[in-house]
């Protein structure tokens, strides 16, 4: 690989860090596993630079590969990490606990794992301060902790010093563990995915805090994640990573605007961020860019996707009531402590209609009672009080055959790919268990429609022996669709169906509902806490909070046109709003 | 931290009663006669009997008797042993011998168990992991009473280090062997089980944040991972008081240490069946007791306990 | 254009895949092919594995391995006897050849465990997996009731039955004493695993399909959960031959007329100073199969659960 174009023009400055040719392999029972092959970054001091990239990309090895903390059996084997012009990947332990801290802060990606859950927040912050020589005596140590974390923006830090992670909730942890990266004012801040485990509107203030105290101190930051739109916005530098090595990297605006790899522009293409921001990628053709391939085709365009669900919104728009849900409530009682109960309004008065063959998205954070709505339509719990009616049929007295006849009629589709099969059975049996369930024809009828239903889902049929730790998630996500639809149903439940997916795979089994609703006619309820996706699956949209509906209308009033100043909040938190692009 | 004692201690009360009751009942609800039946092929004189009748109430109706007998537990009565001495003046002889022995084994098992386990897990896959391994495996395997045997043989017998058996009033010295004996098979857990959390531990997100912040790896070892490791093991050792009291009981009935063990070990041996069971209650109780501390202990090891609500 | 700081890798250096493209391996593979792939690797599992098919044949078939009576040939005048021919392991104080109650006494050692293990493994995934899948007041009841139970150490609550039972010493009796207090660990396993697998969604996706909750715990629920269970239900085996040699050497197990090493470790004691042979060999003999039934639990549990795979 030629390294020169990965250098920008030459500059009077030295690079604050520089990553030349970087190889790092992983030791397993087959021999070494290469991870990263062959990276080339750049950065300057007191700049923003990203790394994107999908999981197994590469990224978060990278990142833990500069400062030496490479997991298991990681280790470089090739390449330079420059720090300030030091080889810093052929510094021994002592040499490195040096760097880390005091010259190159980290902030981890998970807020929940990070904190040690034995000691207190304080603690773990003092000692941070104590190793890297900023303070020393207990009341200077102390009162950097303090100024730390309330720069981190953590309110009354002098009285949380003293309290536990658990006691914090996962936005304010996460401000614990920035403030421990900058506590030591590091010339560099290295931040691996540091927000992806929160509500996007914590996301969003996060990342607008960690913007600003970065820009005021002048630390670079080196940010992992895996949202290309998120990535634009919070960096001026892009680096796109692929199977291990860097695709294309430079300003972001401009791969954004221009994205030239074929996967990068697949990734623009995929992004559910940006398409629902209907960004016009202004890409070349190839050719002219000196590639051989002709334009790669075999990704999904959600732009695409979103324009034509336009058009099918419009003759949907009198079609008959599928779920009308009516003053739907849910209490649960909590036991408190000392023996008090209280009670907790998960759902609370909420209502909607959604007309066969359409779908409406209901949207909000954790907590919100998505959730518990979804559980409440499948009578996996029974409601406090309201009405549920599926094609005009109350649910709630409904018992035996007519139950089963229900649940016939409605299927769901949850998040977890890793838990939504049965690892013991192959997809076969999966797929062909509600057949069983409702005694749907003979041995051999099954068989077939086995057959047609992984046709239906794109999968190969010689999967029906396999298990499902054979496949990848958005594998598992198809086979669990293709067990949703075995009976025919008319209706599916998709409880934050594509969240964990990684933005290809997610865009592809969008695509894949999509495909399938337009054929069957199956009316869809589609929950998730990311607004970005709604736009390219749903027709209508209701924003939940606290188990209320707070703004409930058409997709692209709610895009166009918020009223609800929860909902504006929302819009505003997804990745990229904020890039201006020309259209 | 008050409202998670309150919880663990109303927690015990049922155990107390039913644990209590069952023992009570395995020996007075089987038909027959229980006392002759505690007798096994001894026939007692019928004044022990007569005696025996009185102290259990066998007269009164099942269920009266047991809380009689409870009554009895909770002003300190634990009944008479079969030689008509009261339980409650032999365990205060015993009684302080196994604590010393105890205390002994405890500190064997727990300090080399856990400094051993720590190497062991630090240095996953080298040649000091694979022996420990191999030895603790080995170590689990072998009963306590053929430990017990082989030490004496070897250490007593041929080495003439220790004295095989131990005996009244012995110096303190001389509990060492059955301590030794008595910590091993512990000691092997102890070594397995920090070992593996120490491996888990390792490879938390945690401390690796905790190197990210520049710490060196002689803190991070102490602070972060045995701290947290030693979570399981304190657990391990409240269910492992159980092994400990029957290993107890077996060694120092062969190292013939006068322990509240070997009284057992006699009550047994001899088929004393009203002192057996007398002593079996004592142990299950002290088993109760230090469960509820461990947990206790727990609570002040792990914060996420001690503040739930 | 392109601005100079805008690099693009060659295509043929990066060329890219299908997105999210169907790569499964020759065999199928689940949890059970896969362990048994993990195991049948180490050399461990095939030395548990033989050792433990060489007890079970001498339990089965001690004729094989000796034609001396281990009763009934005892002759005063060979007490602890040094060994000779036909009688490689000497004699014991009684006279009887040693190596002939060893291998007769295998069998007693494993009739004992295996009738232990079904009685912990039946009781311990009765109370285990309805406390763990119904939850609420059936959890309650039957937890604190597991509790109890597991407050008292098994060896103890045995040695208490046994006393009782002193005129119905049997191999029976023994198994009902040892199994009896022995369940609640096997419970409390299949309790946390249970609770850990009933949150999987597809658990909820066969609700909202209408499986009656019975079947979901039989087909779905019980499966997912049992490995575990299987791993320490081989260390208890080994467990329960301890227990049960353990209380044959307190003199409260099997009656002196059943051949059980317990019972010959116990004669043999006071003799450790004068002929400890005849302590070691029963001693050596019991431990090996214990030993045996231990490593062949650590294979079971490390191939079963990839998380104690990973502590190798």
């Amino acid at each position: 690989m030629s390294a020169t174009d990965a250098t920008p023009a030459k500059s009077a400055e030295t690079p604050l860090l520089e990553i030349k040719n970087l190889q790092v392999g992983f030791q397993t029972q087959r021999g070494m596993v290469t991870a990263v092959n062959g990276v080339n970054i750049t950065l300057m001091p007191g700049k923003t630079l990203a790394i994107v990239g999908e999981s197994g990309s590469g990224k978060s090895t990278t990142a833990h590969a500069i400062i030496n903390l490479l997991p298991g059996s990681g280790r470089i084997t090739g390449g330079e990490v420059l720090f300030e012009g030091r080889n810093i990947a052929a510094l021994d332990e002592g040499q490195m606990e040096k760097i880390r801290g005091r010259m190159i802060g980290f902030v981890p990606q998970d807020p929940m794992s990070n904190l040690n859950p034995v000691w207190s927040v304080g603690f773990q912050v003092e000692e941070a301060i104590r190793a890297n020589g900023i303070a020393t005596g207990k009341q200077d140590v102390k009162k950097r902790a303090i100024q730390v974390l309330s720069e981190a923006g953590l309110s009354d830090a002098d009285k949380r010093l003293k309290q536990f992670p658990h006691q914090f909730s996962g936005g304010m942890r996460q401000r614990v563990l920035i403030g421990m990266g900058l506590s030591s004012n590091p010339k560099l801040l290295i931040a691996d995915e540091p927000t992806s485990a929160l509500d996007v509107t914590v996301q969003r203030r996060i990342l607008d805090h960690l913007e600003k105290l970065t820009r005021e101190s002048g630390t670079a930051l080196v940010f992992i994640t895996h949202d290309l739109g998120l990535a634009a916005e919070r960096a001026e530098q892009l680096v796109v990573m692929y199977k291990g090595k860097v695709v294309e990297s430079g300003p972001s605006r401009e791969i954004l605007q221009n994205p030239v790899h074929p996967y990068t522009q697949r990734l623009v293409a995929a992004a559910p961020s940006l398409a629902s921001r209907r960004i016009q990628s202004a890409s070349k053709p190839l050719e002219d860019l000196g590639y051989e391939a002709t334009r790669v085709t075999e990704g999904v365009d959600l732009i695409a996707a979103a324009e034509s669900r336009v058009d099918a919104h419009a003759a949907a728009a009198t079609a008959p009531i599928a779920i009308a849900v009516k003053d739907l409530s849910k209490v649960y009682k909590i036991r408190g402590g000392k023996g008090s109960a209280s009670t907790l309004n998960a759902v609370d008065g909420v209502s909607f209609e959604i007309p066969r063959g359409t779908t409406m998205a209901l949207v909000g954070e954790s907590g919100s009672g998505k959730s518990t709505v979804a559980k409440l339509l499948l009578r996996l719990e029974d409601s406090t009080s309201g009405e549920i009616r599926i094609d005009g049929t109350d649910t709630a007295p409904l018992k035996g055959k007519s139950l089963l006849a229900l649940r016939r009629k409605m299927q769901p589709v949850f998040q977890d790919p890793y838990g939504s099969l049965d690892p013991l059975r192959n997809i076969g049996n999966t797929i062909a268990e509600p057949l069983g369930v409702f005694n749907v024809g003979d041995k051999k009828s099954r068989r077939a429609r086995v057959d047609e239903l992984l046709d239906q889902v794109a999968l190969p049929k010689s999967l029906v022996t396999r298990y499902p730790n054979e496949l990848s998630g958005g594998q598992r996500q198809r086979v669990a669709i293709a067990r949703a639809l075995a009976l025919k149903p008319e209706i599916v439940i998709l409880d934050e169906a594509v969240s964990a997916l990684d933005v290809l795979v997610q865009a592809q089994i969008l695509q894949l509902l999509s495909d399938l609703q337009a054929e069957l006619g199956l009316t869809y309820l589609f929950i998730t806490h990311d607004l970005a996706v709604v736009r390219v699956i749903a027709d209508n949209v209701s924003v939940m909070k606290s188990g209320r509906i707070v703004e409930a209308a058409t997709t692209d009033e709610v895009f166009g046109n918020p009223r609800e100043e929860y909902t504006k909040e929302l819009l505003d938190a997804i990745p990229g709003a904020n890039i201006p692009l020309g259209v | 931290m008050t409202g998670y004692i309150f919880r663990r201690v109303l927690q015990a009360i049922p155990v107390f009663f039913g644990t209590t009751f069952l023992i009570y009942f395995m020996v007075f609800a089987m038909p027959g006669d229980p006392v002759l039946a505690l007798f096994g092929d001894k026939t007692p004189s019928p004044a022990v009997i007569e005696q025996l009748r009185q102290q259990y109430h066998l007269d009164q109706p099942f269920i009266v008797q047991y809380f009689i007998y409870i009554g009895g537990i909770f002003r300190g009565d634990l009944g008479v042993s079969f030689s008509g001495q009261p339980v409650a003046d032999i365990l205060a002889r015993t009684f302080p011998v196994t604590i010393r022995l105890a205390i002994l084994a405890l500190l064997f098992e727990t300090v080399a168990g856990i400094l051993v386990g720590l190497i062991s897990g630090l240095r996953k896959g080298k040649l000091f992991d694979a022996s420990a391994l191999t030895i603790s495996l080995i170590l689990i395997s072998l009963p306590i009473f053929v430990i017990a045997f082989v030490a004496q043989f070897v250490f007593g017998v041929q080495l003439g280090w220790a004295r095989t058996t131990v005996g009244p009033g012995a110096p303190i010295q001389d509990l060492v062997l059955p301590a030794l004996v008595l910590a091993s098979i512990s000691f092997a857990q102890i070594v397995r089980l920090t070992r593996s959390s120490v491996i888990e531990t390792s490879g938390l997100d945690f401390v690796r944040t905790a190197y990210s912040k520049g710490l060196s790896r002689k803190r991070i070892i102490p602070v972060h991972i045995l701290r947290n490791s030693l979570i399981p093991v304190i657990t391990y050792l409240a269910t492992d008081f159980g092994v400990l009291l029957v290993g107890a009981t077996v060694t120092e009935g062969i190292f013939n240490v006068p322990g509240v063990g070997n009284t057992l070990y006699q009550a047994i041996i001899r088929g004393e069946g009203p002192t057996v069971v007398s002593f079996v209650t004592v142990m299950v109780l002290l088993y109760l007791v230090v469960n509820l501390v461990v947990d206790l202990l727990y609570g002040l090891l792990d914060p996420r306990i001690r503040f739930v609500k | 254009m392109r601005s100079a700081g805008h690099f693009v890798a060659p295509l043929e250096e990066t060329p890219i895949a299908a997105i999210d493209d169907v790569k499964v391996a020759e065999k199928p593979s689940n949890l059970w092919i896969d362990a048994w792939r993990d195991a049948r690797r180490r050399p461990i599992f095939w030395i548990s594995g033989g050792l433990i098919l060489l007890v079970l044949v001498v339990a089965l078939f001690p004729w094989i391995f000796t034609q001396t009576p281990p009763n009934d040939q005892c002759f005063l005048s060979n007490s602890n006897g040094g060994p000779d021919s036909g009688h490689p392991l000497g004699y014991t104080k009684l006279g009887c050849d040693v190596y002939s109650r060893i291998i007769n006494g295998t069998s007693t050692s494993l009739s004992v465990g295996l009738l232990v293990i079904v009685l912990t493994t039946v009781l311990g995934v009765f109370f285990g997996a309805f406390a763990g899948f119904y939850g609420g007041w059936v959890d309650a009841t039957l937890s604190r009731l597991g509790d109890i139970f597991f407050s008292i150490p098994y060896i103890l609550a045995a040695v208490v039955i046994m006393s009782v039972l002193s005129q119905y010493r049997s191999i029976w009796t023994i198994s009902l004493a040892i199994g009896l207090f022995a369940w609640p660990s096997t419970a409390r396993v299949l309790r946390a695993e249970i609770l850990r697998v009933k949150q999987a969604d597809y658990i909820t996706a066969s609700e909202a399909l209408g499986v009656s909750k019975l079947k979901i715990l039989f087909r779905h629920v019980l499966p997912n959960s049992i490995a575990p269970v299987i791993a320490i239900t081989t260390i208890s085996l080994a467990g329960a031959i301890v227990a049960e040699a353990t209380l044959s050497f307190l003199g409260v197990g099997l009656g002196s007329d059943v051949m059980s090493w317990g019972n010959d470790i116990n004669r043999a004691q006071s003799d450790l100073r004068t002929n400890p042979m005849t302590l070691i060999y029963p001693s050596a003999a019991l431990s090996i199969t214990v030993f045996s039934f231990i490593l062949l639990g650590e294979v079971v549990r490390d191939a079963l659960d990839p998380k104690a795979r990973a502590l190798r």
